[in-house]
């Protein structure tokens, strides 16, 4: 199937010795090199989705609007309901200094009415409407949300860019694709005369596409690999490198099967590349006699 | 000559070669019949990026044989077209002479059923036109038919049996084939 790929010297001097000195392997190159930092921030992106959303879809936000003067009851009383764990009071400091952000130094005012907050797990399945009824009759009023509620947004959104990621994958490779029948046309114009040549001579489509081809598989090859080299430098100087880096990649990490689907990207891009060459030049060399 | 080595397709009437009706024949059908035909263009048509060897052996390739199997043959071609020495030389250091010699080769290394010649002595010297016509007449003997086009009157003399067709204006100036040489019936 791929006997294609080891010809002959004397089949390899038939399309001249100017390996690599087109824009095709460029070209490839930073279609490589893009398609490698946008699939790695789409991957990095669903990873940190993903945690993000495993770690709150059992955490929920007790709020007491009054503040929190039974607060102690309050929590005493969260843990004694089944299903209920790790229940977390927000210190009211921690309350101001969020506070702060909005009022200033007025957070820190006694007069300020400042509300409690109270974490907790609660294990699917739990009696919410028993929760309920333990919180209303310590403290009237409070509200219990689910973490998961106020992230949604923030998570449509991740799941946006994500496919945001992905569409710009494939139009990357689509943008390659193209970039090599163009490519693929003007070596059949470049050979136009060693075509006619070796058609005339008894060669048969299958035999003048594999020239080319392999021509074109190793343009690509090498495209992809310098393209997505490059790439891989940048992610890792991202990653390892410069503390607004850190800030951008806290949380985003790509597992052993997201840097497999990385590896893999530029030997599918160098597939793809040889798989429309190979169509276009048959294509083009049915339109002879 | 287009249409006898299937380089084109009629606009009218039918071409038969081989016993095949290949007027309409599908274009994949075609490659294995150009195996059997031989080409020598006016123009040569020798891919100029590579050797004298290459360009000879190419035929060979294109059927599959493999390196062993063309070196001895191409070798000997080059030998007898008396370009031994030039085996590496591209068609740009040939001279117009060497350069038909080598499509000469090209086209008879194979023992085509079939060879068509566009005036293959109109670059070569009086000796290689005569070794032409001997090479000619002997893949002649050995079942080639060979189509040869011509100005050269010296050439049609020295081919006594051979039925010439005269075309004027790219039509038969004989239809009738009471031109033909040597007649069956002189007038």
């Amino acid at each position: 199937m791929l006997a294609w790929l080891f010809v002959s010297p004397a089949d390899r001097r038939l399309l001249g010795t100017n390996r690599f000195r087109g824009p095709t392997p460029w070209v490839i190159a930073i279609m490589s090199f893009s398609i490698m930092l946008i699939a790695a921030t789409g991957l990095a992106l669903a990873s940190t989705a993903g945690s993000l959303s495993r770690a709150i879809e059992t955490r929920y936000a007790l709020e007491v609007p009054n503040g929190g003067q039974n607060l102690d009851a309050l929590v005493a009383s969260l843990k004694s309901v089944s299903g209920v764990s790790s229940v977390d009071p927000v210190p009211e400091s921690e309350m101001r200094r969020t506070l702060e952000r909005w009022l200033g130094p007025e957070a820190d005012s006694a007069d300020l009415p400042v509300p409690a907050l109270v974490n907790f797990d609660a294990r699917p399945g739990t009696d919410f409407a028993a929760v309920q009824r333990h919180v209303e009759a310590i403290a009237p009023g409070a509200r219990i949300s689910a973490h998961q509620d106020r992230v949604a947004p923030l998570l449509r959104s991740m799941h946006a860019l994500q496919w945001l990621a992905f569409g710009l994958v494939v139009l990357l490779g689509a943008a390659a694709a193209a970039a090599v029948v163009l490519a693929a046309r003007g070596a059949l114009d470049t050979h136009r005369f060693t075509i006619e040549v070796m058609h005339g001579i008894g060669a048969t489509d299958l035999q003048l596409t594999h020239m080319f081809q392999r021509k074109i598989a190793l343009d690509a090859l090498v495209g992809s690999v310098a393209g997505a080299a490059a790439g891989g430098i940048v992610l890792l100087l991202l990653a390892s490198g410069a503390s607004f880096a850190g800030e951008l990649s806290g949380g985003a990490t790509l597992s052993i099967v997201d840097l497999l689907v990385l590896l893999a990207l530029p030997f599918l891009l160098t597939a793809l590349a040889t798989w429309v060459g190979r169509i276009a030049v048959l294509a083009a060399l049915r339109e002879t006699l | 000559m287009k249409l006898l080595y299937l380089a084109q397709r009629p606009t009218r009437g039918r071409i038969r070669l081989f016993g095949e009706e290949l007027s309409e024949a599908p274009r994949e059908a075609l490659p294995p019949f150009r195996r059997r035909i031989g080409v020598v263009f006016q123009d040569f048509r020798l891919i100029r990026h590579l050797s004298a060897f290459d360009n000879i052996a190419l035929p060979l390739r294109v059927a599959g044989a493999t390196e062993e199997e063309l070196e001895g043959p191409v070798r000997e071609m080059l030998a007898w077209v008396g370009l031994a020495d030039r085996a590496s030389a591209r068609p740009p250091t040939l001279s117009g002479g060497e350069q038909q010699r080598v499509a000469i080769a090209r086209a008879v290394i194979n023992r085509p059923d079939l060879l068509v010649a566009d005036e293959p002595t109109g670059n070569v010297d009086a000796e290689m036109a005569k070794r032409l016509l001997h090479l000619f007449t002997a893949l002649n003997r050995l079942g080639t038919t060979v189509v040869v086009a011509t100005h050269d009157v010296g050439l049609i003399n020295a081919t006594p049996g051979a039925e010439i067709i005269r075309l004027d204006n790219g039509g038969l100036a004989d239809p009738t084939g009471m031109l033909r040489n040597p007649p069956p019936r002189r007038r």
